[in-house]
């Protein structure tokens, strides 16, 4: 006998229902996040777009205060203030400095833990190269102090005990910039080999036995396997970072640095900070903030773009 | 696996290197805990070089637990801390699982509000406006409210609940679990590995804020443990222009307090936390 099929309705414009049933409890669940989004993740840009177009006054608040006149007088001061190249060729150098380094060292480092075949030491070395992450930039400060002190650091009595002169790390403004980037190095490298090591362990192992069976030597299988394996990680990093090259580090550089190095440390962010609450600039310190997120969107999209052409994306 | 048994210079190398690494990282914590444990005395007659104490003492901590509202201060980051983060958890979590169901509506557009303030941000001075706007200025409500979603941890949890088993999903759905049932009973407790990672994020961020207490909080009494640090520290770099302040050990011992708490926590998590940053840094 034949059975007449019933057609199942294709997508029809009726609503439906079973889609709408859990929606309450999702709306529900997102309420406490989207309101605080709203409050203290956009209102902010908001704020940032009225406070940097206007003369705020602590008095008027943020929609009493005046127009500036010329609108753009804030960003326009900015990029014609003397500031504005040293503070950019500060954050480009350390922030490239940290990217050039810190990736190739990360990379070296998940590849001698891959290679080591002593598993108590390999996991020993992880712990303790973890570890200076958890480590907040005040307390390396402390630590710097500590070591580096021209008058009682532990590097420089070394110095002092083998070449009979000392170097001022904490006071010489080329020398303090290095050790900014070294110390960023040290917390660091650690915890961004994890990714590196992931990849790593992603590796078919068969890739290491023909190579074995072929007769490569193992530093051999590092430069044709592991390495051209994890590359489009490499890659995506980098790309990552590009996007955040005007993040030079602020909590870093602000909590370590003094007057006397402003010439090489100081960047946009820590100069940011400085206009708005040590100089009370707040719309001269508004606009810049703004400029530079908007320079870095316009980056992240950018390179963003590129890497599409590498089959990689963000999102 | 292959494993080269006999190539015994190249593993020497190998742990040579890595043992290297390893003291690198250890040595300075090393010297600032034997710092805070020398006499001050013996400190200044070493000339600074007390690699291994010969003496031990606890004066210096001692010392610092004397230091004005040091008590309070020490709470109040054990309370951002322990509070702090598990609102983080609960809200992270429960928006998190929401945005990763296929099934809700405007999925799109709730997603893309999520994720835009990952590009772009309205700085320090416009979010201390708002701040003080909200009525938090000078509370400790200011530094857990305004950090209570990281967009970046937001994320990664989402991707996480996204790649959990849809059918673990679907199974309790057609039994009539609502979503807060499924959420509580069915998904959490296949996510540790998640909660142990954001717990840890969000954990290390609250113990080593400095700027939202430098700059919502002027109250002595509700600093944070790395704000009365930095200042401690730069008291004394004024010592080498000879004032009277706290001295190299007590500094140290300040520093040793302040960092060896959150150290503390990390190996309960180290087991979940690999597997829970690999899981959502793939494709963060």
């Amino acid at each position: 006998m034949h059975m007449p099929i019933r057609k199942i309705p294709e997508k029809s414009l009726r609503i439906q229902w079973y889609r709408l049933k859990p929606q309450g409890a999702f709306m529900l669940m997102m309420l406490p996040g989207l309101v605080f989004y709203f409050i203290y993740l956009y209102l902010p840009i908001g704020a940032a777009l009225l406070v940097s177009i206007k003369d705020y006054g602590v008095k008027s608040g943020i929609f009493n205060s005046p127009i500036a006149s010329p609108w753009y007088k804030h960003f326009k001061f900015f990029v014609q203030s003397p500031y504005f190249w040293p503070l950019l060729r500060n954050t480009m150098l350390i922030s490239m400095a940290k990217m050039l380094l810190g990736i190739p060292l990360a990379v070296a480092l998940a590849i001698l833990l891959n290679e080591c075949r002593v598993n108590k030491l390999k996991r020993a070395v992880q712990t303790l190269t973890y570890m200076p992450h958890f480590l907040s930039w005040v307390v390396i400060y402390g630590m710097c102090f500590v070591l580096f002190s021209e008058t009682n650091g532990l590097i420089n009595d070394w110095l002092r005990s083998l070449t009979g002169s000392t170097v001022p790390f904490l006071t010489n403004p080329s020398v303090f910039r290095n050790l900014i980037i070294g110390s960023d190095l040290w917390k660091s490298t650690g915890w961004s080999a994890i990714i590196y090591l992931a990849a790593i362990s992603g590796i078919d192992p068969q890739l290491y036995e023909a190579a074995y069976i072929d007769g490569a030597s193992r530093a051999k299988t590092i430069w044709h396997i592991t390495l051209p394996s994890i590359t489009n990680v490499i890659v995506l990093t980098l790309i990552l970072r590009c996007g955040t090259i005007l993040n030079a580090g602020f909590d870093q550089v602000y909590v370590m640095y003094n007057e006397g190095v402003y010439s090489t440390v100081d960047i946009i962010d820590t100069w940011v900070f400085r206009t708005g609450f040590e100089n009370f600039n707040l719309s001269l310190s508004s606009a810049v903030g703004l400029f530079k997120s908007v320079i870095s969107f316009i980056m992240i999209v950018t390179v963003n773009q590129l890497s599409r052409h590498w089959g990689e994306s963000l999102w | 696996m292959v494993t080269y048994s006999k190539n015994r210079i190249y593993n020497f190398s190998v742990n040579t290197i890595l043992v290297l690494i390893g003291l690198i990282c250890f040595f300075p914590m090393l010297y600032v805990v034997s710092v805070s444990l020398t006499p001050y005395e013996e400190y200044l007659r070493q000339g600074g070089i007390v690699l291994f104490p010969t003496q031990f003492t606890f004066e210096a901590y001692r010392q610092f637990w004397k230091e004005p509202y040091i008590m309070q201060c020490f709470n109040n980051t054990v309370f951002i801390t322990v509070f702090g983060t598990m609102c983080n958890i609960f809200v992270t979590i429960l928006m998190a699982y929401a945005l990763s169901r296929k099934n809700l509506i405007f999925g799109k557009f709730f997603t893309f509000y999520c994720l835009t303030p990952l590009l772009i941000t309205g700085g320090v001075v416009p979010t201390y406006l708002i701040v003080r706007n909200t009525g938090l200025l000078n509370s400790l409500s200011a530094l857990i409210i305004p950090t209570l979603v990281s967009p970046y941890i937001l994320l990664i949890t989402r991707t996480f609940f996204a790649n959990i088993d849809a059918s673990l999903y679907e199974s309790a759905r057609i039994d009539g679990a609502g979503e807060f049932r499924i959420l509580f009973f069915i998904i959490l407790p296949v996510s540790l590995p998640i909660i142990a990672t954001i717990g840890l994020m969000y954990g290390v961020a609250h113990w080593n804020q400095y700027f939202a207490s430098l700059m919502y909080i002027s109250d002595s009494a509700k600093r944070t443990l790395q704000v009365v640090l930095r200042e401690m520290l730069n008291r004394a770099s004024s010592m080498e222009s000879d004032v009277v302040v706290p001295t190299r050990t007590l500094q140290m011992a300040g520093v040793v307090v302040s960092a060896v708490p959150i150290i503390l926590v990390y190996p309960f998590l180290q087991k979940h936390f690999t597997q829970g940053i690999m899981l959502g840094a793939i494709k963060g």
